[in-house]
C-alpha cells in the first residue's frame, strides 16, 4: 500500500493525528531550545558535515584502518554485503557460542535487515530492551520513529499491552508505574541473556572501537552482563578520530530530543575479561549509494530523527505509513535508492518546505534530494497514472503562452460551470479535503491591462 | 566473506572530498565550568554533594542514603560492604543498592562524567546498581565535550562511558520517567 493510502487511514482519527503532530512538535521545540543555547551551533554543523564528507571520500581506507585497529584490540570483525549475509553472520556467531537468549538494544540496522524474525525462526529468543522497542516488539509491529519507536502509541494502549503481557494492573496507565514494570521484566532478561547485540552510533577508525548512545542504559546492561557482545553497524558509521566525537556528541542528542547529551555515551573497545566481542560491518546498498553523486551525502546521516520531528507530513501521517525501517524525510531519500519501484511514492510525501534540511545537524540537502528523486521517479515511469497524465498535460500547457492563456480562460469558466464531480472523484487524490477557490472574473493579465490604463502617470 | 567486494565497490564509488578539518575547542566563551557543571547535573536529573560538608565519605553516604545496606564501592579508602574481590561474575552485582565509583573528568556543558573500566572494576557496576554516586575532583571539570575528548583516552581501557545522570526514558507518551533500566539516581560528590 502506498504512503498516501496509509496516511489516509492514519488521519481518519483526527484528534489522534493532532496529538501525534503535537507530540513531535514538542520534541522539535525542545531541540530548538537546546540548539539556541550553543552559540557555535552552525560551526559544529559545518564541521560535522566536513568530517563526514571527508570520511565518505576516504571510506575504504578508514574502514580498513578501523578493522585493523579493532582486531588488534581483540575484536572479531565481520563484513556483510547485504541484509541476508548480516543475519547469517549474526546467527553463526550465536550458534557457535550456543546462545539461546539474546538481548538487543536499539538498532535501526537490524530492523532494516529483518534480524529479529530471522533469529526467532531459528529458535533464538530475542528481547528488545529499549522501553519503546520492547513495547512495539510485544505488539508485534515495527518502530514508527528511529529515536522514539513508540511515539504513535497512547499510554492507555501501553497499559493494556502490559496488562496482557506483563501482568500489570488492568486499567493502569501511569508511565512511571508501567516503566517500573518493564524495568523488572527487562532486568530478568538481562540477567538470563547469553549474548547482547547493539547498534552503533559511531565507529572510530583511529581507535577501532564503537560508541553507543542511550538514555536508558539498556545497551550497557545487556553488553556488560552477557559474555558475548555483538555490535552491528552500517559502513557509513565510521568517523576518523576520537576528537571527532566531540563534534558529534554535541550535535546528536540536542538534535534528537533537545538534551545536551544522551545519559550514557558508551565506548567499547575490547571484550570484557573472559568475554568475546564482535563487530559486523554492513553494506546493504550503501556502497552503491555512494556512487550516486546527487544522493551520496545522505550517507552523512547520524540518525538523530530531527528531520522527522519537524516534517509536517511525517507528523501528520505517522511513521508506519512510510512502510520502511527509516521513515520520514531521510527515509524518503534513502529508500528509493534501495528499491525505486517500491518506494517511488516516498519522495512525494513531502511539501518540499525544506525544514528537514534546516534542522539536519550534518547539513544534508534533504529537500533538494526529495525533489531530485521525484524527477527520477517520473523519468523512469513510476508516477501514479493520474499524476503522470496530469503532469504531461501541465508540461505542454505551461510551455506554450497561447495554450496557457486559453487554459486560464477555460479554467475560469470551468470553475463556474463544471460539476464538482470532475474534481471530487475517487480518481483524484488532490480533491480530498481541498476546496477550489472562487473563480475570478478575469486573468491577472486582463486585470493588469485594464487597470494599467487608468493609472495616473 | 564479502570484505573484498565491499571495499572494491566503495573504492569505485568514492567521491572527492574535503580535507579533515582541524577542530577548535570552542572553550573561550564557555561559562565558568564548576558552577555550570553543578547546574547541569541538576538539570539532567542528578544531584551534587560536597565532600567538604561532611567529616568523611561514610558520613555523606549515610546522610544521602540512610539505611542503605548494600553498598559496592571502588573508591580508594572507602570499602563499602560488598567485598568486590569476591565477585566472580557481573550478574552477582544485581543486588547492589548503591555503587560508589571515582570519576575522572566532569563536563560543564552537559553535566556528564567520564568513568572507565579501571574506575568501576566491573563495567556493569554503574548501570546495575539501584543508585549511583561518583566522586569527582573539583579541578577536573572541563567546559565542553571537545575538551573532554582531549583529556580522555577512550581506548585506554576496554570500556569507558560518559554518564550524564540517572537512567531515564520518555518512551510512553513523552512523559519523563527516571529509573528506566539503569541507576535510579545519580549523585556527584565534589571533593
Ligand atoms: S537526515 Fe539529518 S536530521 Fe534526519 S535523521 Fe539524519 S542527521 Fe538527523
Amino acid at each position: 500500500m502506498k504512503h498516501a493510502q496509509k496516511a489516509t487511514r492514519f488521519i481518519a482519527d483526527e484528534p489522534r493525528t493532532d496529538w501525534h503532530d503535537q507530540a513531535l512538535w514538542f520534541v522539535r521545540q525542545k531541540r530548538d531550545l537546546a540548539v539556541h543555547s550553543v552559540p557555535e551551533w552552525e560551526s559544529l554543523r559545518e564541521l560535522a558535515s566536513q568530517i563526514k564528507l571527508h570520511t565518505l571520500a576516504n571510506l575504504a581506507e578508514y574502514l580498513e584502518a578501523f578493522e585493523a585497529k579493532a582486531q588488534a584490540n581483540g575484536v572479531q570483525v565481520h563484513w556483510a554485503a547485504n541484509a541476508e549475509e548480516h543475519n547469517r553472520i549474526v546467527y553463526g556467531i550465536l550458534q557457535n557460542a550456543g546462545v539461546r537468549k539474546l538481548v538487543k538494544s536499539k538498532s535501526i540496522l537490524t530492523e532494516e535487515c529483518g534480524l529479529n524474525d530471522f533469529l526467532e525462526a531459528n529458535g533464538i529468543e530475542v528481547t528488545d530492551t529499549d522501553l519503546g522497542e520492547r513495547i512495539i516488539q510485544l505488539r508485534d509491529e515495527p518502530p514508527s520513529h528511529i529515536v522514539l519507536p513508540a511515539i504513535h502509541l497512547k499510554k492507555e494502549e501501553v497499559g493494556e499491552l502490559f496488562h496482557q503481557k506483563l501482568n500489570t494492573e488492568k486499567g493502569a496507565t501511569d508511565p512511571k508505574y508501567l516503566t517500573e514494570a518493564a524495568r523488572h521484566h527487562l532486568r530478568e532478561r538481562f540477567l538470563q541473556a547469553d549474548a547482547a547485540l547493539t547498534g552503533v552510533n559511531f565507529a572510530i577508525a583511529e581507535t577501532g572501537g564503537v560508541v553507543v548512545c542511550t538514555n536508558e542504559g539498556n545497551a550497557d546492561m545487556g553488553v556488560h552482563l552477557a559474555p558475548l557482545q555483538i555490535h552491528c553497524m552500517g559502513l557509513e558509521k565510521i568517523i576518523p578520530r576520537q576528537a571527532d566525537l566531540g563534534v558529534f556528541t554535541r550535535l546528536l542528542a540536542r538534535s534528537a530530543t533537545g538534551q545536551p547529551v544522551t545519559m550514557f555515551t558508551s565506548h567499547c573497545h575490547r571484550p570484557k575479561p573472559g568475554g568475546a566481542m564482535h563487530i559486523v560491518i554492513v553494506d546493504n546498498g550503501r556502497s552503491e549509494h555512494l556512487g550516486r553523486p546527487d544522493f551520496r551525502n545522505a550517507l552523512k546521516c547520524i540518525r538523530c530523527g530531527a528531520c522527522m520531528n519537524t516534517c509536517p507530513i511525517y507528523r501528520r501521517s505517522g511513521g508506519h505509513s512510510y512502510d520502511v525501517a527509516v521513515p520520514g524525510p531521510i527515509g524518503s531519500i534513502l529508500s528509493p535508492g534501495i528499491d525505486l519501484k517500491k518506494h517511488s511514492d516516498l519522495p512525494f510525501a513531502s511539501t518540499l518546505c525544506g525544514s528537514c534540511s534546516d534542522v539536519c545537524p550534518v547539513k544534508i540537502d534533504i529537500h533538494e534530494q526529495l525533489y531530485k528523486w521525484r524527477q527520477i521517479a517520473a523519468g523512469e515511469g513510476h508516477l501514479p497514472v493520474v499524476k503522470k497524465w496530469g503532469m504531461a498535460l501541465a508540461g505542454q500547457v505551461l510551455s506554450s503562452p497561447q495554450a496557457y492563456n486559453l487554459a486560464g480562460k477555460l479554467a475560469r469558466r470551468a470553475l463556474k460551470i463544471l460539476p464538482r464531480f470532475m474534481l471530487y472523484n475517487p480518481l483524484n487524490d488532490w480533491g480530498k479535503s481541498r476546496e477550489l477557490p472562487i473563480a475570478p472574473a478575469g486573468s491577472f493579465k486582463e486585470w493588469y491591462r485594464k487597470n494599467k490604463m487608468h493609472e495616473p502617470e | 566473506m564479502s570484505k573484498k567486494s565491499i571495499l572494491r565497490a566503495i573504492r569505485q564509488n568514492q567521491p572527492q572530498g574535503p580535507p579533515l578539518p582541524d577542530l577548535p575547542s570552542f572553550a573561550s566563551d564557555a561559562p565558568e565550568p564548576l558552577a555550570a557543571f553543578q547546574a547541569m547535573v541538576a538539570a539532567m536529573g542528578g544531584q551534587v554533594a560536597h565532600a567538604a560538608d561532611f567529616p568523611d565519605l561514610g558520613a555523606l553516604v549515610s546522610a544521602y542514603f540512610p539505611g542503605e545496606t548494600s553498598v559496592a564501592s571502588t573508591v580508594p579508602g572507602f570499602p563499602g560492604n560488598i567485598p568486590m574481590q569476591d565477585i566472580a561474575s557481573p550478574a552477582e552485582l544485581e543486588t547492589v543498592g548503591l555503587a560508589l565509583i571515582p570519576a575522572q573528568w566532569g563536563v560543564a556543558e552537559n553535566g556528564a562524567v567520564w568513568v572507565s573500566e579501571k574506575d568501576s572494576l566491573f563495567r556493569v557496576l554503574p548501570f546495575i546498581a539501584q543508585h549511583l554516586i561518583v566522586v569527582l575532583a573539583k579541578d577536573r571539570i572541563v567546559s565542553n565535550m571537545h575538551e573532554a575528548y582531549q583529556r580522555v583516552q577512550i581506548d585506554e581501557t576496554g570500556f569507558g562511558v560518559f554518564i550524564a545522570g540517572p537512567s531515564k526514558t520518555a518512551d510512553i507518551e513523552q512523559a519523563l520517567v527516571i529509573g528506566a533500566q539503569g541507576a535510579r539516581s545519580f549523585t556527584v560528590v565534589l571533593e
